[in-house]
């Protein structure tokens, strides 16, 4: 397996590092108070700027770059308008583009609103599915709960692709779904290639991410406090609206953070259960890359798609300010 | 007793944190089997002073001095002191024979000796079947007792103690104050104590170190600065007090609230500005016509032992302690013998009398 | 009644999210290619697993890229952490935010950045750069299960160490260390598991010549997936739900005796 070999230049990168370390926890015994304890962050502070920085602000330079390197905004340009290449192209060849019929390509803009829009529709019924099953399993009377939660992780164990694909079996023409209807002597469904099946198929892949916040919000809540507002008064709906579900807010946030994020950025499941026929940004996004070959407008695609998130972001958390929601873990 | 060696001197000792300064000026010594008691309200620096003598902290100016040797760049794990640490620090994933045994198996001694050593620390602090127990299913008092075992068996010449009683129960507390005092006498060994408590401070103390904002306001005996704090501060945060302003007729004469009083005081001139502290249990209650001052009960609460009043005079309010109840809305006569008439330089304004000793929560340092 | 609705609730959930696995495993031991007709049992594609060597390639650069991913980010993260937690207020938020970054960062995002930066340096794509791919993903999981082990710790416990004769270096290996272990171990997990299922980041990092089976399985998944990979994936589930109830059994054997 020749290709596991480490090439030279790793080592001496490693060696640089190393090297650096060793120098900084040298220069840091002062005397004899041993080490800081803050150099240990010291390798991972030179891997993020390695690793992460840098890969990023590569992007941000082909972003705004075009082929040959020059300064140039076309990228974005073109991300509103598919087909301004073309008609920069025409107009220095002398044509009128609108002679000829050819408008402003919104094909880069509609699968942005499309996938954002199945991002929408997928975060919500995630959270529609998702938060009554997180909310029976924390009920502390039901026993089974905190176990039937690692049963929602176990499935995830299983390549993503390969449940995906499982779908593709269930979903088919021949499939077992139509098989069965078949068998009921019900009509064939086309339940494959369109949008439908690429939401089922994220809703199965992001459940779990809707439902650990939202259990571990809701399963950290002190069962005082609803008893208190029985107590007081509170019917069990009341209770829940003005009590559990206001607490269990922070996992709430946490989950559509969680879900959200990936389902913009899909890929791979559009192809597999939409067929082509619904492309999300994140499949025009590795098509721009690396069937179109073109970085420049790939990066600046991407550069896009990190400023929505970060938006979307930092709008969701001024309801969390905390950061209290659960995580995964 | 005051001629023992000196064993720890703090010199010009001073300590900012990004350049807030946090320590100012601070000149201690304390001498060897001294219990001395750094106390003040949060904030007021103690804790870091505590902190500098463990090592844990820096000086930003200043030296430290331990028998004679500067140890001001010396790191915790090589100074001859210990310390029982705030909300025990004990090592949750050691039992609590591990947690005694620990500076002992750093200090690669025998293992039989740490077993005797460990032994005998468990029966000093009487929790000799405990060893094999896990730290956290013990209580707090109990998770105190382990923490100055495992402090002590090293036997250190110094043994820090920082809020040590701050987390247990006032009865707990009470007892463990009379056993911390009876182990430090038994092992003389000298004790730091840092705590916010006024009354911790008074019963345990041979020395209290008063501080506040960074500064030390009177070093003395419990007695000493019970009976002559030398600023309002001091008088109000160690038991309550009534702080009146006035004025030094001559010496040995002092009016205040429109009155002469005769007191003791020497030495701050005529006719000069005087702070007059009296506390709640030395003003007298006398029949209306037969004390200096003529005041009304605003208020009464009984305290258990005494009658805590509430008695305006003219512009000033007075609390009282009495074992005899006057009835609210009565007026009453006040006097005080001149003995226990305490006057001092006065303060700046905003400390006037009715403060109660702030008791608030440990510090955060 | 609301009972019972609860739990039929939780069960349809549960079938929604177990039905494909189900069929996936059935189809490993059906003796036909057909992904819906059940053509008879047979164990042909568990024998054709063992002698098909790009899947047993694949899968050995799976698990050792898992392995040895988990394992430098734990130690890389393990030690961030210690150091980040020792910072002062500000520096230490800068650290945070940096480690936020790579987790916000959108998969496909943080793989075509990856990508940029080998093209740029000429780092040639293949199993190193993957696997330096997969360690930069796992180290912030590694310190977000880590630092709060280090938030929970009594703040003074390493001092207490200090004041008891410890060197920092031997504070550290007796005090924190086992403390923050079981945090350092569910990072462990994490980059384990996360290294293992990730595709979009090997895909845009490795070449066509270094497959895991994540983007083996993608090149295939056009021409149709053999029930080979079927049969893995099976053995894979099978095996990781037996390392997770004997984790489990130990957790629960090491409570009582305490």
């Amino acid at each position: 397996m020749s290709a596991m070999a480490f090439p030279p230049w790793a080592v001496w990168l490693m060696l640089l590092g190393l090297a650096a370390f060793a120098g900084m926890i040298a220069l840091s015994i002062r005397r004899n108070r041993g080490i800081r304890r803050t150099l240990f962050a010291f390798p991972y502070g030179l891997w993020i700027v390695v690793f992460t920085l840098i890969p990023l602000l590569l992007i941000g330079y082909y972003a705004f770059t075009d082929r040959s390197g020059a300064f140039t905004l076309d990228n974005f340009r073109t991300f509103w308008d598919s087909n301004f290449e073309m008609r920069k192209q025409m107009l220095d060849m002398g044509f009128d583009p609108a002679d000829l019929g050819i408008a402003r390509g919104n094909v880069n803009m509609d699968t942005l609103i499309y996938s954002l829009w199945m991002a929408f529709l997928c975060t919500l019924i995630c959270l529609a599915m998702g938060y009554p099953a997180a909310l029976f399993m924390a009920d502390r009377n039901f026993k089974l709960g905190s176990t039937l939660v690692v049963l929602f992780i176990i499935p995830m164990w299983m390549n993503f692709l390969l449940r995906t694909i499982a779908w593709m079996s269930l979903l088919e023409d021949n499939g077992l779904i139509n098989t069965l209807l078949g068998a009921l002597g019900l009509p064939r469904m086309q339940l494959m290639y369109n949008s439908r099946a690429v939401l089922l198929g994220m809703v199965y892949n992001y459940l779990p991410f809707m439902v650990f916040p939202i259990y571990n919000a809701l399963s950290k809540q002190d069962p005082k406090l609803s008893e208190a507002a029985m107590d007081l008064g509170a019917n069990a709906a009341l209770t829940f609206f003005k009590v559990t579900l206001p607490l269990s807010l922070p996992g709430v946030i946490s989950g559509i953070t969680m879900v959200f994020m990936p389902s913009v950025t899909t890929f791979f499941i559009p192809r597999v259960l939409g067929g082509g026929n619904t492309e999300m940004f994140g499949d025009l996004i590795e098509r721009t890359f690396l069937s179109a070959d073109n970085w420049n407008l790939g990066s600046a695609l991407s550069l896009i798609m990190m400023v929505l998130i970060l938006l979307s972001l930092t709008t969701l958390r001024k309801f969390d300010p905390e950061g209290e929601g659960g995580t995964m873990i | 007793m005051q001629e023992r060696p000196r064993l720890i001197n703090l010199e010009n000792i001073s300590k900012e944190y990004d350049g807030v300064r946090v320590l100012s000026d601070i000149n201690l010594y304390i001498r060897k089997n001294e219990f001395v008691t750094l106390l003040g309200p949060s904030g007021c620096g103690k804790t870091t002073t505590l902190r500098i003598i463990g090592g844990f902290e820096r000086a930003t100016t200043g030296r430290v001095l331990f028998d004679g040797q500067d140890i001001t760049d010396l790191p915790p794990y090589k100074r001859k002191v210990n310390t029982v640490f705030q909300k025990y620090a004990l090592f949750p994933h050691l039992n609590v024979y591990e947690n005694i045994a620990f500076g002992l198996k750093v200090a690669k001694r025998p293992r039989d000796e740490i077993r005797r050593k460990v032994e005998k620390m468990l029966a000093l602090v009487n929790l000799r079947s405990y060893g094999k127990r896990s730290v956290e299913s013990l209580s707090g008092g109990q998770q105190q007792r382990i923490a100055i075992a495992r402090a002590l068996v090293n036997e250190p010449e110094v043994l820090l103690l920082d809020e040590p009683l701050g987390a247990l129960d006032l009865k707990l507390r009470q007892e463990m104050q009379l056993e911390l005092k009876r182990m430090q006498q038994m092992l003389g060994i000298t004790f730091i104590y840092v705590t916010h408590d006024q009354e911790e401070a008074l019963t345990m103390s041979d020395i209290i170190v008063v501080m506040k904002d960074g500064y030390i306001q009177q070093i003395g005996t419990p007695k000493d600065v019970y009976d002559e704090p030398k600023s309002a501060f001091v008088a109000n945060f160690i038991g309550q007090s009534n702080i009146i302003r006035g004025e030094m007729v001559h010496d040995c004469l002092v009016n205040f609230c429109g009155a002469d009083f005769p007191c003791v005081d020497k030495g701050f001139g005529s006719n000069a500005p005087v702070d007059v502290l009296i506390r709640p249990e030395d003003l007298q209650i006398v029949p209306e016509d037969e004390g200096r001052l003529k005041g009304i009960v605003r208020s009464v609460l009984f305290k258990g032992v005494h009658y805590e009043m509430i008695i305006d005079s003219g512009a000033m309010r007075f609390k009282v302690h009495s074992t005899v109840m006057q009835p609210e809305g009565s007026t009453v006569g006040l006097d005080v013998i001149p003995f226990n008439i305490h006057i001092m330089k006065p303060m700046p304004k905003e400390e006037t009398q009715f403060e109660e000793a702030t008791q608030s929560e440990e510090e955060t340092a | 009644m609301s009972r019972m609705f609860k739990r039929g609730y939780l069960a349809l959930m549960l079938l929604f999210l177990y039905v494909p696995i189900l069929v996936l495993i059935v189809q490993s031991f059906n003796a036909g290619v057909s992904r819906a007709k059940w053509q008879g049992f047979s164990l042909k594609w568990y024998i054709d697993l063992f002698n098909s060597a790009s899947i047993i390639n694949a899968f050995y650069i799976t698990l050792t890229i898992a392995l040895l991913s988990a394992l430098f980010a734990t130690i890389l993260g393990t030690l961030a952490a210690i150091g980040i937690h020792a910072m002062q207020k500000r520096p230490q938020g800068i650290m945070m935010t940096l480690t936020n970054i790579p987790m916000t960062m959108p998969d496909i995002v943080t793989g075509i950045s990856l990508m940029l930066l080998y093209i740029f340096t000429r780092i040639p794509r293949g199993y190193f750069s993957m696997l330096l791919a997969h360690i930069t993903f796992n180290i912030p999981y590694v310190i977000l299960s880590v630092m709060p082990k280090l938030k929970q710790m009594n703040k003074f416990s390493y001092e207490a160490a200090l004041d008891l004769g410890a060197t920092p270096g031997y504070a550290l290996r007796h005090v924190i260390l086992p403390s923050v272990m079981p945090g350092v171990i569910t990072g462990a997990l994490l980059s384990f598991t996360l290294s293992l299922d990730d595709f979009t980041i090997s895909y845009f990092t490795t070449s066509p010549l270094v497959q895991n089976l994540s983007t083996l399985i993608y090149s295939e998944a056009r021409k149709g997936i053999k029930p080979t990979m079927n049969a893995l994936s099976a053995l894979m589930f099978v095996a990781l739900l037996v390392l997770l109830l004997a984790v489990n059994r130990r957790a629960n054997l090491v409570k009582e005796t305490k």
